[in-house]
């Protein structure tokens, strides 16, 4: 499209962006506020900050979430990128279209039907929730996501590169490391970021399938803010809130950095 | 392929039929790759489901798990079976609670569908003519939030919506109301929350059909003597369709299911179906007919989910 923005898109951008970015401003700005009433302002203060700090509690079920995000994002990173290199290079194999359903369904699926399923699952293999039932049921929401951001990477690159290698004698699978994975390396490593975070907000999903001793920090915030909204509650999100930031503009800026370098090397192979 | 002897593997196959077949036909990398997450998903996905259609079939107990028959010995399994039964479809139909709720909450999910194509179509218009040197950042601005926990996005509109929140503050502040307005628990704040949390959705796909666009059409439109805003209706907007659809499905069906957000921001009084499945689990502990009313919500969706699929394989 062309670049000349008229009045009408800029004032349609403006609104946009600050009803996206209103809220989460306000949040952060009265996470820092002296008063106990969320409301009313009275002073800059870190107060909410330093009781956070002593809230066991709190301290208990971030490390929880943290260590199932953790685990299932890697998990489901490699679960995902199969899935995607199955759809998106063999194209005839018995059940392809189940297959194809299988992963689509579950991005739109209502969480509570897809947490009410699992633990369904869960009792009637006679399995303890806990821990691992949360990572389970983390692994299989969000491969699917980490399938359709591979896929869409694979769809578009440049299969003479494989089918090179192919001719050369090289395996499927030395051809998978060798060539494939390095190129849809930015992909996988955006899925891998996505079914981190999809993890870590997951309340739903995690309500139903965790057990005794397996509160997620989302389950945690949930279970106060049904009781009225709180400095500490906007202090751990601004806490969260700032990680998310932090690691989404870092990974952008090295992955443009890897764009320019490449383009470098492109021009100056051409030049050569 | 599939009936060719197997030969020489160097050999094997010109380039025109290893192309069609990308990694080779047959080998462990292709039984791996396609068998463990096929696997994964059946065990962890369709298993799940069919258990929840299956509970749905049976009677409730005080028990736990909180449901007959259950499977157990396979002696038993044909007696089990024989206990399958209707009723919790049939309590469902009856009890006008759960037609309203889910009448409710498809005409919520259509209507914030709406609401947020409203707010996200200028928006993606207005990125996808903004300078190329912008619009990385621009495109990282609309899923910079995406990536913010949900439930603390959920959460923020609660200080501003309440009685004597933020909004209400600044609207009597400037002398626009004299009372507060009454927004939290209801209906507004569903509709708020949902257009909020899912803009990034429709943005975003809105904006990669227009950044695709061919701008040179529009040029030789306006060469031709058309007004912009003809234009627009006759080449960019049936152009954005794919990118509409595709965000109308990435809103409306998650919405229709919502939990945290009528829970949330639209109180005991506006009932919606993903709420009413909780309430029947945890609440009720009455699993079965938890179970039906899930059913029927997949039941009602499959049909746009169908569709959502069959346009994503397309593209794809």
């Amino acid at each position: 499209m062309g670049w000349r923005l008229s009045k009408f898109n800029v004032v349609s951008m403006v609104f946009g962006f600050s009803f996206l970015y209103l809220p989460i401003v306000l949040l952060v700005v009265y996470s820092f506020n002296a008063s106990r009433l969320v409301t009313v302002w009275s002073g800059f203060s870190t107060v909410w900050y330093r009781e956070l700090w002593n809230n066991r509690g709190l301290l208990d079920a971030a490390w929880v979430t943290l260590r199932v995000g953790l685990l299932s994002a890697s998990i489901a990173t490699v679960l995902g990128t199969m899935a995607a290199i199955a759809l998106a290079r063999y194209r005839r194999f018995t059940g392809r279209t189940l297959m194809t359903g299988m992963v689509y369904a579950p991005l739109v699926m209502p969480e509570v039907i897809t947490g009410l399923s699992l633990l369904l699952f869960f009792v009637a293999i006679d399995l303890d929730r806990g821990f691992w039932t949360v990572t389970l049921a983390h692994i299989s929401f969000t491969m699917c996501f980490v399938t359709v951001v591979v896929q869409s990477r694979l769809v578009s690159f440049d299969r003479s590169l494989e089918d090179a290698a192919m001719d050369l004698g090289a395996t499927p699978t030395v051809t998978f490391f060798q060539i494939t994975l390095p190129l849809i390396w930015p992909a996988v490593a955006a899925g891998w970021m996505l079914a981190f975070t999809l993890s870590l907000d997951d309340l739903v999903i995690a309500s139903f399938t965790t057990g005794p001793g397996a509160t997620t920090l989302p389950m945690k915030i949930y279970s106060q803010v049904r009781l009225g909204v709180t400095p500490e509650i906007n202090a751990v999100c601004t806490i969260l809130i700032a990680i998310v930031s932090v690691g989404v503009i870092v990974a952008t800026l090295i992955n443009k950095r890897r764009l320019v370098r490449q383009a470098r090397n492109e021009r100056l192979a051409a030049e050569g | 392929m599939g009936a060719e002897p197997a030969i020489d593997r160097k050999r094997s196959g010109d380039p025109g039929t290893r192309r069609k077949c990308g990694f080779g036909s047959r080998g462990l990398f292709r039984r791996i790759v396609i068998g463990v997450p096929y696997f994964w998903l059946v065990a962890l996905f369709l298993v799940p489901f069919l258990i929840v259609v299956k509970i749905s079939l049976s009677q409730t107990a005080v028990a736990m798990p909180p449901y007959l028959p259950t499977f157990g010995d396979p002696s038993t399994w044909w007696s089990g079976l024989q206990q399958f039964s209707f009723d919790n479809y049939v309590w469902i139909s009856s009890d006008d609670l759960y037609f309203n709720a889910y009448v409710l909450s498809l005409a919520i999910a259509a209507a914030s569908t709406v609401l947020t194509l409203l707010i996200a179509y200028p928006l993606a218009y207005g990125m996808a003519k903004a300078p190329p040197a912008w619009r990385t950042t621009l495109v990282m601005l609309v899923i910079l939030p995406f990536w913010t926990s949900f439930l603390i996005r959920v959460y923020a509109w609660i200080a501003i919506l309440k009685p004597e929140g933020l909004l209400n503050q600044l609207l009597i502040s400037i002398g626009l109301i004299s009372e507060p307005l009454v927004i939290l628990n209801t209906p507004t704040a569903i509709f708020i929350g949902i257009v909020y949390s899912y803009l990034p959705f429709m943005t975003l796909p809105i904006y990669a059909s227009l950044d695709r666009m061919d701008q040179s059409l529009i040029e030789a439109a306006a060469d031709l003597g058309s007004p912009p805003l003809k234009s627009f209706w006759t080449i960019t907007f049936p152009l954005s369709l794919p990118g509409v659809v595709a965000g109308c499905f990435l809103v409306f069906i998650p919405a229709a299911g919502e939990f945290v957000i009528p829970d949330l921001l639209g109180g005991s009084r506006t009932l919606m179906i993903g709420k009413t499945v909780w309430l029947e689990f945890f609440t009720n502990r009455d699993w079965p007919v938890a179970s039906a009313v899930a059913v029927v919500l997949v039941a009602i969706l499959v049909v746009p989910i169908v569709v959502f699929q069959r346009q994503q394989a397309r593209i794809g």
